[in-house]
């Protein structure tokens, strides 16, 4: 199965791990990513903070250069995935809208037939298009005894929710369920990280975090498994600073589900970003998988 | 539908309904506060976004525009996802800050100044750009903040997550004709 690969910057660098898990999931999985050639940045929810129509064409740039051959685009992160599907429901909805960021196409010689292209998130492709068979036939080291609290955060699951369930999506719960994990059941699954708010208001920000970290840990999570960069980096990033401003001792890994898979499929943890954490998985993975990782 | 709108010619809340696509819902409002309720952030708003719907209805565009809710915003959509009446809610929200930084009619937030360096890198190299954002945005804005974020920071850059320098794309004079036109319309 192919598709057009649209990593978003965070891959880049921050999450590296994510975009290096990915690839060598789908490469075992058998699913062909073909990267989008130069694409370039989302603007994330900043563009659409200013100019609406901007936004919309800068995301759309990213559509139009999606190969004739190929209709499915696969995004990692939930923001560039949100950005993404939200511009071309946009550009479907409202034509005449549409006919505007086609005029801004135009001034730098591209055009995109809305609808033409369907945007998917990575966890929606394994789950759905790989499926369960494929993927328990590839699972050579189960993570039995390991208990993940999956985290699905909140532009992959709202507003566009004919996915999976908004309030209480379980596709995440599924895939882990798989991999042979004790997947924790916790009320604030869908929840919200604090996104941006890290570098607008420390406080506020910290508190979503707190809560998320507190859940999962009074439902006795070893780790939290996320599917989006910006969740991964306000909850193990900033991690140490929300036990200084609380004075909490909360040292919970976060790690991302194509890690995890990774892992269970037997591929080399180094290889998957293992390491790139700043709240270090070895000691709970090693404890609880035993020397499976070496 | 069309004749409540009608009805509210020359008013705020035709303004927000034009400048948002889905905004025609607005009028079917029924202040249920669904919205406010789901808000992780309703707890640090002035008003949460029940109110400042009834806010836009009253035409009280001043106080809208001034308000701290859009910048408590953290874009998760459970309000527009809980919504019985499919109003777009945090699309409307979006509609307010981009009145509210166009007129400059913001106070005490630092998210327009973040927004605007953040897109000022995309417009510039057509990726995002952590590092530039982390130092010139709080160096300008929080130089406090800025040292404590040095640690952190440093973690980062050893396990390989921040670029010194950032990524420009090949095409970048093409991205850039886009974004021009786009202001062009927009400005309009």
């Amino acid at each position: 199965m192919k598709y057009a690969y649209y990593p978003g910057c965070s891959l880049e660098r921050n999450a590296a791990a994510y975009d290096h898990s990915v690839r060598e999931v789908s490469d075992l999985l058998g699913i062909k990513l073909q990267e989008i050639d130069d694409w370039n940045c989302c603007g994330a929810t900043e563009y659409f903070s200013q100019n609406e129509l901007a936004a919309c064409a800068v995301i759309a740039r990213n559509l139009a250069l999606v190969e004739p051959q190929t209709d499915q685009i696969v995004a990692p992160c939930a923001a560039c995935y949100l950005n993404l599907a939200k511009t071309d429901k946009l550009m479907v909805d409202h034509p005449e809208f549409g006919k505007e960021v086609n005029q801004c196409l135009a001034a730098g010689g591209l055009k995109y037939e809305p609808g033409r292209v369907t945007v998917r998130h990575m966890l929606d492709v394994i789950v759905d298009d790989i499926g369960e068979t494929a993927v328990r036939d590839k699972v050579v080291r189960p993570l039995a005894g390991l208990r993940v609290a999956p985290y699905y955060g909140c532009q992959v699951v709202r507003p566009i929710d004919n996915n999976d369930n908004p309030e209480y999506p379980m596709k995440m719960d599924h895939l882990l369920n798989w991999l042979g994990a004790e997947v924790v059941d916790y009320p604030v699954k869908a929840h919200c990280c604090g996104g941006h708010l890290t570098q607008i208001s420390e406080p506020q920000a910290f508190e979503l975090i707190r809560r998320l970290l507190q859940n999962a840990q009074d439902y006795n999570a070893d780790m939290i498994i996320c599917m989006c960069p910006m969740c991964q980096l306000n909850l193990d990033g900033y991690q140490s600073r929300v036990n200084g401003f609380f004075g909490t001792e909360f040292k919970l890994p976060i790690m991302y589900f194509t890690q995890m898979l990774g892992i269970a499929f037997g591929i080399d943890p180094q290889k998957l970003g293992f390491g790139k954490e700043l709240v270090t998985a070895m000691p709970v993975l090693e404890a609880k998988l035993g020397g499976l990782l070496v | 539908m069309a004749a409540h709108i009608a009805e509210k010619k020359g008013t705020f809340l035709e303004e927000v309904i034009e400048a948002t696509p889905g905004g025609e819902r607005l009028v079917h409002c029924l202040q249920c506060g669904s919205c406010g309720g789901s808000c992780p952030s309703g707890a640090d708003m002035q008003y949460t976004p029940r109110t400042l719907i009834a806010m836009i209805n009253a035409n009280d565009r001043d106080a809208v525009l001034a308000a701290n809710t859009m910048w408590a915003c953290v874009s998760c959509y459970f309000c527009t996802s809980r919504c019985p009446q499919d109003i777009p809610i945090t699309d409307i929200i979006y509609t307010l800050k981009r009145l509210s930084i166009a007129e400059k009619r913001y106070r005490d937030t630092d998210a327009p100044a973040l927004a605007k360096t953040f897109t000022d890198f995309v417009d510039r190299y057509g990726r995002s750009f952590e590092f530039g954002l982390a130092t010139g945005y709080h160096l300008l804005k929080r130089p406090i903040s800025m040292m404590k974020m040095g640690p952190m920071g440093l973690q980062m850059f050893t396990r390989g997550r921040m670029a010194l320098r950032p990524t420009k794309i090949r095409q970048i004079e093409q991205l850039q004709a886009i974004i021009n036109k786009a202001k062009e319309l927009s400005a309009k």
